[in-house]
């Protein structure tokens, strides 16, 4: 069981620790730093509640050891609003469109649709909301509340052609 | 903290990978994306000693041509694969079968190796790289080998790959330019692993059939390599295909399990229709083209 020092960044802050081998990356982020937007729910990769962006590329914080993000910038939902509290466009349009019910896999779809828009800039529309559609497979909303999520979609793809 | 307890380390090239496996004696396992590791480790059912962690090993990244063929490094990312223009342009059936694998945040993170090496066996890249005819290259301090894919695989997440082993590289041989892809499967939701599915390639010269290469997941315990419909196929003439006849030959090679998810009869239903509709699709594209 070995223990090992790591130093990353998390929304732009600089973080140190000591990790235990065996601690995801997103158990750290909410037991360790406290950054308990991030939701841990399925922990093997199904549910897409806990996706983070680790050096710009989301993927699954339950998937991925603290170690293993040493030296990375991990970006977490509470990284996505301006700081002065502007909502990043895809939590305004996930607000917009009632693109959430309880709240438990918005931190994730936020994520995700943060990464493919970026990814995605300057396609046309029709490229844009294929990209998010296709990648919101790795989510699931319990709520069944994707009529809402494909509308903030929509939304999203119409505003940044 | 879902894991039991492991000690983790992160070589930075293959021999010193390879000498950390052989010193673990059986105790260690290799880390590459993680995204199927991971889930076993949470849920308990992989316990090791030693995490090997191989994602700082550059010589295991990346998409090289070789003589006849290309190599693909098994710590490459599944999204960087999926964006390759080597793979893209050499190895479509290649590029249509990682389309399917997981989902955009487990691609991200996923590697090629990761997927071939454990052999999960209603995956897409363990069938691809034997119905494709891959060559699993494998390194330890005994020295390297190289395994062909179909003789890979001897059951659900086991291949002859000893605990001291290493797979350092997937090598594609080369098929000829506008070969065509065969490439179907059903699952209950886009990333989802297949209930039934089938991948393969066909090489296609004067309205003849030349080389036939396909296999399938999710029908037995490892891929399997549809041989009869393989020996079907080759040498045949585009007009005279019996696709249904093909596609119980395939079906008749495969061994498919009830699960919660599907019976064998379902599997095997299934897979004939679809194999059966593949063929026709494809072949008919190419006469009308």
């Amino acid at each position: 069981m070995s223990e090992h020092r790591i130093e990353l960044t998390v929304n732009g802050h600089r973080h140190a620790a000591l990790v235990e081998a065996r601690t995801s990356l997103g158990e750290f982020l909410r037991e360790e730093l406290g950054y308990t937007g991030t939701h841990l729910a399925c922990e093997h990769g199904v549910c897409g509640a806990c996706t983070v962006m680790v050096d710009g590329v989301a993927m699954r914080s339950c998937l991925m050891l603290a170690v293993q993000a040493n030296g990375g910038a991990v970006t977490t939902v509470e990284g996505l609003a301006e700081p002065d509290g502007t909502l990043h466009p895809v939590q305004q349009a996930l607000k917009d469109n009632f693109g959430l019910q309880c709240g438990f896999c918005t931190p994730g779809v936020a994520i995700t649709m943060a990464a493919v828009t970026r990814e995605n800039e300057g396609a046309g529309a029709g490229q844009i909301e294929k990209a998010l559609t296709a990648a919101m497979s790795g989510h699931i909303c319990r709520c069944t509340g994707y009529q809402g999520i494909r509308r903030a979609i929509r939304q999203l793809a119409g505003a940044t052609t | 903290m879902k894991p039991a307890p492991f000690d983790y380390v992160r070589p930075g090239s293959v021999e010193e990978a390879c000498r950390i496996l052989s010193e673990a004696g059986g105790g260690a396992t290799v880390i590459a994306g993680g995204q199927t590791l991971m889930p076993l480790l949470n849920l308990r059912m992989s316990q090791p000693f030693v995490l090997v962690d191989i994602n700082g090993i550059a010589q295991l990244k990346g998409v090289t041509r070789v003589e006849g063929g290309t190599r693909v490094g098994p710590a490459t990312r599944q999204a960087d694969a999926l964006g390759d223009k080597t793979l893209a342009r050499h190895l479509p059936a290649f590029i249509t079968a990682l389309g399917h694998v997981g989902h955009y945040q487990t691609r991200n993170r996923g590697t090629i190796g990761g997927s071939v090496a454990l052999g999960e066996p209603a995956a897409e890249m363990p069938a691809t790289a034997v119905a494709l005819g891959a060559h699993i290259e494998i390194a330890s301090i005994r020295g390297s080998r190289m395994v062909p894919a179909d003789a890979f695989y001897i059951g659900p997440y086991m291949t002859v790959l000893e605990p001291d082993e290493l797979v350092t590289g997937i090598v594609y041989p080369d098929w000829p330019d506008g070969h065509l892809v065969l490439f179907r499967e059903v699952a209950q939701r886009p990333g989802d692993f297949a209930l039934v599915g089938l991948v393969g390639a066909l090489e296609v010269e004067g309205g003849v059939i030349r080389r036939a290469g396909i296999a399938w997941f999710g029908m037995g315990p490892t891929p399997i390599r549809a041989r009869q419909a393989e020996a079907a196929l080759t040498g045949a003439s585009l007009t005279g295909i019996d696709a249904p006849g093909v596609a119980r030959a395939a079906v008749a090679d495969t061994a498919p399990f009830d699960d919660h998810h599907a019976s064998a009869e379902y599997r095997r239903t299934v897979g004939a229709r679809i194999f059966a509709r593949c063929l026709r699709e494809t072949l008919d594209i190419r006469s009308a083209a």
